[in-house]
Protein backbone atom coordinates (compact mmCIF):
# COMPACT_ATOMS: atom_id res chain seq x y z
CA UNK A 1 0.00 0.00 0.00
CA UNK A 2 0.80 3.42 -0.41
CA UNK A 3 1.30 6.01 2.73
CA UNK A 4 1.14 9.44 2.76
CA UNK A 5 2.63 11.13 5.56
CA UNK A 6 4.02 14.25 6.89
CA UNK A 7 7.69 14.03 8.32
CA UNK A 8 9.38 16.62 9.63
CA UNK A 9 6.80 19.48 7.90
CA UNK A 10 7.39 17.60 5.01
CA UNK A 11 4.93 16.02 2.87
CA UNK A 12 6.12 12.28 2.19
CA UNK A 13 4.77 9.21 0.23
CA UNK A 14 5.99 5.99 0.57
CA UNK A 15 5.30 2.49 -2.03
CA UNK A 16 4.71 -1.12 -1.42
CA UNK A 17 4.09 -0.67 2.37
CA UNK A 18 3.58 -4.09 3.82
CA UNK A 19 -0.06 -3.32 5.97
CA UNK A 20 2.03 -4.95 9.06
CA UNK A 21 4.94 -2.91 8.90
CA UNK A 22 6.02 -0.48 11.64
CA UNK A 23 6.42 3.15 11.23
CA UNK A 24 9.61 2.60 12.32
CA UNK A 25 10.62 1.14 9.44
CA UNK A 26 9.00 3.44 7.04
CA UNK A 27 11.18 6.05 8.25
CA UNK A 28 14.24 4.24 8.61
CA UNK A 29 13.83 1.81 5.28
CA UNK A 30 11.35 3.93 2.65
CA UNK A 31 12.23 7.76 3.50
CA UNK A 32 15.95 7.71 4.76
CA UNK A 33 15.26 8.67 8.17
CA UNK A 34 17.65 6.42 10.43
CA UNK A 35 17.59 8.72 13.31
CA UNK A 36 15.16 6.36 15.37
CA UNK A 37 17.07 3.60 16.18
CA UNK A 38 15.51 0.10 15.88
CA UNK A 39 16.41 -1.98 19.30
CA UNK A 40 13.59 -3.89 20.83
CA UNK A 41 11.12 -3.63 18.55
CA UNK A 42 8.52 -4.08 21.50
CA UNK A 43 8.00 -0.66 22.89
CA UNK A 44 10.42 -1.17 26.22
CA UNK A 45 13.30 0.43 24.76
CA UNK A 46 12.39 4.00 23.79
CA UNK A 47 14.97 3.85 21.16
CA UNK A 48 12.41 4.81 18.26
CA UNK A 49 10.44 7.32 20.13
CA UNK A 50 9.10 10.24 17.74
CA UNK A 51 6.57 12.37 17.90
CA UNK A 52 3.05 11.51 16.09
CA UNK A 53 0.66 14.44 15.69
CA UNK A 54 2.90 16.02 18.58
CA UNK A 55 2.79 13.29 20.98
CA UNK A 56 5.55 11.15 21.93
CA UNK A 57 4.75 7.34 20.67
CA UNK A 58 7.57 4.20 20.10
CA UNK A 59 7.54 4.08 16.35
CA UNK A 60 7.74 0.28 16.58
CA UNK A 61 4.19 0.17 17.75
CA UNK A 62 2.86 2.19 15.38
CA UNK A 63 1.22 0.69 12.01
CA UNK A 64 2.60 2.52 8.99
CA UNK A 65 -1.21 2.44 8.20
CA UNK A 66 -1.63 4.37 11.24
CA UNK A 67 0.78 7.37 9.90
CA UNK A 68 -1.47 8.12 6.37
CA UNK A 69 -2.53 11.93 6.58
CA UNK A 70 -0.75 12.37 9.81
CA UNK A 71 2.46 14.13 11.29
CA UNK A 72 5.58 12.93 12.69
CA UNK A 73 8.21 14.25 13.62
CA UNK A 74 11.42 12.53 14.05
CA UNK A 75 14.82 13.47 15.84
CA UNK A 76 16.44 14.92 12.57
CA UNK A 77 13.13 17.67 12.90
CA UNK A 78 14.24 19.29 15.46
CA UNK A 79 17.33 20.93 14.75
CA UNK A 80 16.68 24.21 12.71
CA UNK A 81 19.23 23.54 9.85
CA UNK A 82 22.49 23.32 11.32
CA UNK A 83 21.68 25.11 14.86
CA UNK A 84 20.70 22.35 17.08
CA UNK A 85 17.77 22.09 18.98
CA UNK A 86 18.97 23.37 23.28
CA UNK A 87 18.04 19.81 24.28
CA UNK A 88 20.43 18.32 21.45
CA UNK A 89 22.85 21.16 22.33
CA UNK A 90 22.49 20.11 25.93
CA UNK A 91 23.31 16.65 25.80
CA UNK A 92 26.64 17.40 23.51
CA UNK A 93 27.92 19.73 26.29
CA UNK A 94 26.95 17.36 29.87
CA UNK A 95 28.47 14.22 27.60
CA UNK A 96 25.42 12.49 27.84
CA UNK A 97 26.01 10.55 24.49
CA UNK A 98 28.15 7.69 24.94
CA UNK A 99 27.66 4.97 22.68
CA UNK A 100 24.96 6.73 21.34
CA UNK A 101 22.04 4.17 20.56
CA UNK A 102 19.36 5.52 22.56
CA UNK A 103 20.77 9.39 22.62
CA UNK A 104 17.49 9.99 19.50
CA UNK A 105 15.21 8.43 21.80
CA UNK A 106 15.65 9.95 24.86
CA UNK A 107 16.37 13.63 23.05
CA UNK A 108 12.61 13.13 21.76
CA UNK A 109 11.44 12.17 25.26
CA UNK A 110 13.53 14.92 27.08
CA UNK A 111 12.07 17.75 24.01
CA UNK A 112 8.76 17.26 24.56
CA UNK A 113 8.92 16.83 28.43
CA UNK A 114 10.60 20.49 28.30
CA UNK A 115 7.90 21.87 25.82
CA UNK A 116 5.22 20.44 28.88
CA UNK A 117 7.54 21.28 31.76
CA UNK A 118 9.78 24.14 31.60
CA UNK A 119 12.05 23.83 34.59
CA UNK A 120 11.23 19.97 35.89
CA UNK A 121 12.27 18.71 38.91
CA UNK A 122 14.36 15.27 39.25
CA UNK A 123 11.48 13.26 39.48
CA UNK A 124 9.93 14.43 37.04
CA UNK A 125 12.57 14.31 34.56
CA UNK A 126 12.90 10.14 35.46
CA UNK A 127 9.25 9.99 35.10
CA UNK A 128 9.54 11.80 31.84
CA UNK A 129 12.32 9.70 30.62
CA UNK A 130 11.41 5.99 32.31
CA UNK A 131 10.95 4.69 28.70
CA UNK A 132 14.09 5.23 27.27
CA UNK A 133 16.65 2.52 28.05
CA UNK A 134 20.49 3.29 28.20
CA UNK A 135 22.57 0.29 28.47
CA UNK A 136 25.73 2.41 28.97
CA UNK A 137 24.07 3.26 31.65
CA UNK A 138 25.17 6.54 31.57
CA UNK A 139 21.56 7.72 32.93
CA UNK A 140 23.34 10.82 35.64
CA UNK A 141 24.71 12.23 32.49
CA UNK A 142 21.89 11.92 30.88
CA UNK A 143 19.57 13.83 33.85
CA UNK A 144 22.70 16.39 33.86
CA UNK A 145 22.04 17.11 30.12
CA UNK A 146 18.31 17.81 30.89
CA UNK A 147 18.77 20.05 33.63
CA UNK A 148 21.75 21.99 30.95
CA UNK A 149 18.87 21.89 28.42
CA UNK A 150 16.08 23.42 30.72
CA UNK A 151 18.52 26.24 32.03
CA UNK A 152 19.26 27.13 28.89
CA UNK A 153 15.72 27.09 27.63
CA UNK A 154 14.44 29.22 30.89
CA UNK A 155 17.73 31.54 30.23
CA UNK B 1 -2.16 -8.43 4.36
CA UNK B 2 -5.13 -5.71 4.19
CA UNK B 3 -5.36 -3.06 6.05
CA UNK B 4 -8.50 -1.20 6.99
CA UNK B 5 -9.29 2.29 8.32
CA UNK B 6 -13.18 2.74 9.01
CA UNK B 7 -14.26 5.96 10.19
CA UNK B 8 -17.21 5.10 11.90
CA UNK B 9 -17.96 2.62 14.26
CA UNK B 10 -20.63 0.86 12.11
CA UNK B 11 -18.48 0.64 9.12
CA UNK B 12 -15.67 -0.98 11.02
CA UNK B 13 -18.92 -3.17 12.44
CA UNK B 14 -19.83 -4.09 9.10
CA UNK B 15 -16.20 -4.89 8.32
CA UNK B 16 -15.72 -6.97 11.35
CA UNK B 17 -19.19 -9.12 10.36
CA UNK B 18 -18.02 -10.09 6.82
CA UNK B 19 -14.49 -10.58 8.13
CA UNK B 20 -14.24 -12.09 11.73
CA UNK B 21 -10.47 -12.67 10.86
CA UNK B 22 -9.08 -9.05 11.23
CA UNK B 23 -7.46 -8.09 13.87
CA UNK B 24 -8.23 -4.95 15.83
CA UNK B 25 -5.80 -2.40 16.35
CA UNK B 26 -5.59 0.81 18.50
CA UNK B 27 -2.89 1.92 20.16
CA UNK B 28 -0.62 -1.07 18.77
CA UNK B 29 1.56 -1.81 22.20
CA UNK B 30 0.35 -5.84 22.12
CA UNK B 31 -0.69 -6.05 18.69
CA UNK B 32 2.50 -4.19 16.57
CA UNK B 33 4.87 -6.13 19.12
CA UNK B 34 3.30 -9.77 17.66
CA UNK B 35 3.57 -8.94 13.89
CA UNK B 36 7.50 -7.19 14.84
CA UNK B 37 8.16 -10.92 16.02
CA UNK B 38 6.18 -12.59 13.79
CA UNK B 39 4.33 -14.44 15.84
CA UNK B 40 0.49 -13.70 14.71
CA UNK B 41 0.30 -12.85 10.78
CA UNK B 42 -3.16 -11.79 10.51
CA UNK B 43 -5.12 -11.50 7.09
CA UNK B 44 -5.65 -7.97 7.99
CA UNK B 45 -5.62 -5.01 10.22
CA UNK B 46 -8.76 -3.07 11.10
CA UNK B 47 -7.36 0.53 12.25
CA UNK B 48 -9.84 2.14 14.84
CA UNK B 49 -7.92 5.06 15.34
CA UNK B 50 -9.82 7.14 12.71
CA UNK B 51 -13.19 6.41 14.44
CA UNK B 52 -13.88 9.39 16.66
CA UNK B 53 -16.70 8.27 18.90
CA UNK B 54 -14.06 5.29 20.07
CA UNK B 55 -12.04 8.06 21.53
CA UNK B 56 -14.10 9.90 23.52
CA UNK B 57 -15.34 9.87 27.21
CA UNK B 58 -18.62 11.44 27.99
CA UNK B 59 -20.44 11.80 31.69
CA UNK B 60 -24.06 10.51 32.38
CA UNK B 61 -24.88 11.74 35.45
CA UNK B 62 -22.84 9.88 37.75
CA UNK B 63 -21.80 7.07 35.34
CA UNK B 64 -18.29 7.61 33.29
CA UNK B 65 -18.28 5.99 29.38
CA UNK B 66 -14.71 5.68 28.45
CA UNK B 67 -14.65 4.97 25.20
CA UNK B 68 -12.45 1.59 23.74
CA UNK B 69 -9.67 4.19 22.37
CA UNK B 70 -9.20 6.71 24.98
CA UNK B 71 -5.62 6.01 25.45
CA UNK B 72 -4.74 5.70 29.20
CA UNK B 73 -2.52 8.93 29.19
CA UNK B 74 -5.81 10.74 28.48
CA UNK B 75 -7.62 8.57 31.35
CA UNK B 76 -4.93 9.94 33.81
CA UNK B 77 -5.11 13.47 32.92
CA UNK B 78 -9.00 13.85 32.52
CA UNK B 79 -10.25 11.42 35.08
CA UNK B 80 -8.07 11.37 37.76
CA UNK B 81 -10.47 12.24 40.18
CA UNK B 82 -13.59 10.63 39.13
CA UNK B 83 -12.26 7.55 38.21
CA UNK B 84 -8.92 7.28 40.37
CA UNK B 85 -8.58 3.70 41.10
CA UNK B 86 -8.60 3.61 36.69
CA UNK B 87 -6.31 6.42 36.61
CA UNK B 88 -3.90 5.05 38.95
CA UNK B 89 -3.65 1.46 37.44
CA UNK B 90 -3.44 3.63 33.93
CA UNK B 91 -0.35 5.63 35.67
CA UNK B 92 1.39 2.35 35.95
CA UNK B 93 1.13 1.19 32.55
CA UNK B 94 4.49 0.78 30.84
CA UNK B 95 6.25 4.12 29.70
CA UNK B 96 5.06 7.99 29.33
CA UNK B 97 5.28 6.93 25.47
CA UNK B 98 3.06 3.71 26.10
CA UNK B 99 0.58 5.39 27.78
CA UNK B 100 0.23 7.99 24.93
CA UNK B 101 -1.02 4.94 22.73
CA UNK B 102 -2.11 2.18 24.75
CA UNK B 103 -5.99 1.80 25.30
CA UNK B 104 -8.40 0.00 28.12
CA UNK B 105 -10.18 -0.96 25.11
CA UNK B 106 -6.91 -2.86 23.97
CA UNK B 107 -6.06 -4.12 27.72
CA UNK B 108 -9.55 -6.02 28.08
CA UNK B 109 -9.02 -7.05 24.02
CA UNK B 110 -5.92 -8.99 25.06
CA UNK B 111 -7.42 -10.49 28.05
CA UNK B 112 -4.14 -10.84 29.31
CA UNK B 113 -4.07 -12.20 33.27
CA UNK B 114 -1.48 -9.60 34.03
CA UNK B 115 -3.42 -6.23 32.15
CA UNK B 116 -2.83 -3.48 34.62
CA UNK B 117 -6.97 -2.14 34.74
CA UNK B 118 -8.30 -5.49 34.81
CA UNK B 119 -8.29 -5.56 38.54
CA UNK B 120 -9.72 -2.10 39.04
CA UNK B 121 -12.48 -3.14 36.34
CA UNK B 122 -13.91 -5.65 38.51
CA UNK B 123 -13.21 -3.89 41.53
CA UNK B 124 -15.50 -0.40 40.49
CA UNK B 125 -18.29 -3.30 38.83
CA UNK B 126 -17.54 -1.75 35.20
CA UNK B 127 -19.70 -2.96 32.15
CA UNK B 128 -17.58 -3.52 29.36
CA UNK B 129 -19.94 -2.13 25.62
CA UNK B 130 -19.76 -4.57 22.88
CA UNK B 131 -21.24 -3.81 19.35
CA UNK B 132 -21.50 -5.68 16.29
CA UNK B 133 -23.62 -5.65 13.20
CA UNK B 134 -25.96 -7.96 15.09
CA UNK B 135 -26.63 -5.30 18.37
CA UNK B 136 -24.94 -4.01 21.22
CA UNK B 137 -24.61 -5.56 24.52
CA UNK B 138 -22.97 -4.69 27.94
CA UNK B 139 -20.97 -7.53 29.86
CA UNK B 140 -19.93 -7.41 33.85
CA UNK B 141 -16.14 -6.83 33.72
CA UNK B 142 -16.37 -10.12 36.27
CA UNK B 143 -17.70 -11.98 33.45
CA UNK B 144 -15.60 -10.87 30.07
CA UNK B 145 -12.97 -12.22 30.78
CA UNK B 146 -13.01 -16.44 30.19
CA UNK B 147 -9.13 -17.90 30.42
CA UNK B 148 -5.40 -16.92 29.76
CA UNK B 149 -6.20 -13.89 26.86
CA UNK B 150 -9.52 -15.13 25.95
CA UNK B 151 -12.72 -13.05 26.76
CA UNK B 152 -16.35 -13.08 26.28
CA UNK B 153 -16.03 -10.90 22.95
CA UNK B 154 -17.47 -12.86 20.12
CA UNK B 155 -15.66 -13.09 16.37
CA UNK B 156 -17.25 -10.44 14.84
CA UNK B 157 -17.24 -8.08 17.88
CA UNK B 158 -16.05 -5.34 19.18
CA UNK B 159 -15.01 -3.87 22.50
CA UNK B 160 -16.64 -0.06 22.33
CA UNK B 161 -16.47 1.48 25.49
CA UNK B 162 -16.32 0.93 29.37
CA UNK B 163 -19.03 2.48 31.58
CA UNK B 164 -18.08 2.81 35.50
CA UNK B 165 -19.57 4.44 38.13
CA UNK B 166 -17.93 7.87 39.18
CA UNK B 167 -16.21 6.71 42.85
CA UNK B 168 -17.97 7.32 45.90
CA UNK B 169 -15.32 6.70 47.87
CA UNK B 170 -11.70 5.94 48.26
CA UNK B 171 -9.71 3.62 45.40
CA UNK B 172 -6.49 1.73 45.60
CA UNK B 173 -4.67 0.29 43.01
CA UNK B 174 -1.06 -1.83 43.82
CA UNK B 175 0.92 -3.79 41.80
CA UNK B 176 4.49 -5.42 42.05
CA UNK B 177 7.10 -5.35 39.60
CA UNK B 178 11.18 -5.08 39.39
CA UNK B 179 10.79 -1.03 38.71
CA UNK B 180 8.14 1.30 38.10
CA UNK B 181 8.25 1.22 34.73
CA UNK B 182 7.82 -0.63 32.10
CA UNK B 183 7.09 -3.45 34.10
CA UNK B 184 4.49 -6.64 33.36
CA UNK B 185 2.95 -7.06 37.19
CA UNK B 186 4.18 -10.16 39.38
CA UNK B 187 0.44 -9.26 40.78
CA UNK B 188 -1.46 -6.86 40.99
CA UNK B 189 -4.45 -5.43 43.22
CA UNK B 190 -7.32 -3.36 43.13
CA UNK B 191 -9.49 -1.78 46.13
CA UNK B 192 -12.98 0.01 45.81
CA UNK B 193 -15.05 1.44 48.84
CA UNK B 194 -18.31 2.10 47.98
CA UNK B 195 -19.75 3.79 51.07
CA UNK B 196 -23.46 4.47 49.90
CA UNK B 197 -23.76 0.96 48.91
CA UNK B 198 -21.86 -0.34 52.16
CA UNK B 199 -20.10 -2.38 49.79
CA UNK B 200 -16.01 -3.16 49.27
CA UNK B 201 -14.98 -4.27 45.93
CA UNK B 202 -11.52 -6.20 45.50
CA UNK B 203 -10.08 -8.07 42.91
CA UNK B 204 -7.14 -9.41 41.57
CA UNK B 205 -4.58 -9.36 38.46
CA UNK B 206 -1.73 -11.34 37.06
CA UNK B 207 -2.18 -14.35 40.15
CA UNK B 208 -4.92 -16.55 38.10
CA UNK B 209 -5.67 -17.34 34.90
CA UNK B 210 -8.01 -14.42 34.44
CA UNK B 211 -8.21 -10.98 36.77
CA UNK B 212 -10.52 -12.58 39.59
CA UNK B 213 -12.68 -10.61 42.00
CA UNK B 214 -11.78 -11.51 45.42
CA UNK B 215 -15.50 -12.37 46.91
CA UNK B 216 -14.72 -13.74 50.18
CA UNK B 217 -12.83 -11.01 51.15
CA UNK B 218 -15.56 -8.43 49.60
CA UNK B 219 -17.88 -10.40 51.75
CA UNK B 220 -15.68 -10.10 55.36
CA UNK B 221 -14.69 -6.79 54.99
CA UNK B 222 -18.26 -5.45 53.87
CA UNK B 223 -20.26 -6.88 56.75
CA UNK B 224 -16.81 -6.11 59.54
CA UNK B 225 -17.15 -2.39 57.93
CA UNK B 226 -21.27 -2.66 58.73
CA UNK B 227 -21.64 -4.58 61.74
CA UNK B 228 -19.07 -2.51 63.69
CA UNK B 229 -20.50 0.76 61.60
CA UNK B 230 -17.34 1.54 60.53
CA UNK B 231 -18.77 2.87 57.61
CA UNK B 232 -20.13 6.03 59.43
CA UNK B 233 -17.53 6.39 62.39
CA UNK B 234 -14.52 6.43 60.49
CA UNK B 235 -12.58 5.16 63.25
CA UNK B 236 -9.18 3.12 62.35
CA UNK B 237 -9.62 -0.43 61.14
CA UNK B 238 -8.41 -3.37 63.85
CA UNK B 239 -5.28 -4.93 62.24
CA UNK B 240 -6.95 -8.21 62.47
CA UNK B 241 -9.70 -6.91 59.98
CA UNK B 242 -6.62 -5.82 57.50
CA UNK B 243 -4.45 -8.69 58.02
CA UNK B 244 -8.13 -10.92 57.32
CA UNK B 245 -8.59 -9.27 54.54
CA UNK B 246 -5.48 -9.77 53.16
CA UNK B 247 -5.20 -13.02 53.14
CA UNK B 248 -8.68 -13.75 51.69
CA UNK B 249 -7.12 -11.54 48.78
CA UNK B 250 -4.54 -14.00 48.80
CA UNK B 251 -6.97 -16.92 48.92
CA UNK B 252 -8.65 -15.66 45.95
CA UNK B 253 -5.56 -16.48 43.73
CA UNK B 254 -4.26 -19.64 42.06
CA UNK B 255 -1.26 -18.23 40.77
CA UNK B 256 1.91 -20.37 39.20
CA UNK B 257 5.22 -20.46 39.55
CA UNK B 258 6.78 -18.25 36.06
CA UNK B 259 9.63 -16.39 35.14
CA UNK B 260 8.24 -13.12 36.86
CA UNK B 261 7.37 -15.04 40.48
CA UNK B 262 6.71 -17.84 41.92
CA UNK B 263 3.06 -18.58 43.13
CA UNK B 264 4.33 -18.62 46.36
CA UNK B 265 5.24 -15.48 46.18
CA UNK B 266 2.57 -13.94 44.90
CA UNK B 267 -0.04 -14.86 47.46
CA UNK B 268 2.65 -13.62 49.83
CA UNK B 269 2.38 -10.08 48.21
CA UNK B 270 -0.97 -10.25 47.71
CA UNK B 271 -2.14 -10.73 50.95
CA UNK B 272 0.21 -7.71 51.77
CA UNK B 273 -0.47 -5.45 49.26
CA UNK B 274 -3.93 -6.27 50.25
CA UNK B 275 -3.77 -4.84 53.46
CA UNK B 276 -1.26 -1.34 52.93
CA UNK B 277 -4.44 -0.54 50.14
CA UNK B 278 -6.81 -1.02 52.38
CA UNK B 279 -5.18 0.69 54.78
CA UNK B 280 -4.74 4.32 52.64
CA UNK B 281 -8.10 3.85 51.19
CA UNK B 282 -9.56 3.71 54.67
CA UNK B 283 -6.93 6.45 55.72
CA UNK B 284 -8.73 8.39 53.08
CA UNK B 285 -11.86 7.44 53.82
CA UNK B 286 -11.31 8.58 58.06
CA UNK B 287 -10.43 12.27 56.61
CA UNK B 288 -6.39 11.83 56.72
CA UNK B 289 -5.85 12.23 52.85
CA UNK B 290 -5.47 10.75 49.94
CA UNK B 291 -2.16 8.27 49.36
CA UNK B 292 -1.45 7.95 45.40
CA UNK B 293 1.53 5.79 46.05
CA UNK B 294 1.91 2.67 46.27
Amino acid sequence: MRVNVTVNGEARSADDVWEGESLLYVLRERLGLPGAKNACEQGECGSCTVYLDDVPVCACLVAAGQVQDREVRTVEGLADGETLDPVQEAFVQAGAVQCGFCTPGLVVAAHDLLRRSPSPDDPEIREALAGNLCRCTGYEKILDAVRLAAAKRGA
Amino acid sequence: MDFLRPTTLAEALAAKAERPDLVPIAGGTDVMVELNFDHRRPPGLLDLTGIAELARWSADGDVLRVGAAVPYARIVQDLGDRLPGLAMASRTVGSPQIRNRGTVGGNLGSASPAGDTHPVLIAGDAVVEVASARGARSIPADEFYLGVKRSALEPDELITAVRLAAATGPQQFAKVGTRNAMVIAVCSFAVSLHPERLRVGAAVGSAAPTPRRASAAEEFLSAELTSAGLWESREPLPDSVQRRFGELVAEAASPIDDVRGSAAYRRHALAVLARRSLGWAWREHSGGGNERCA
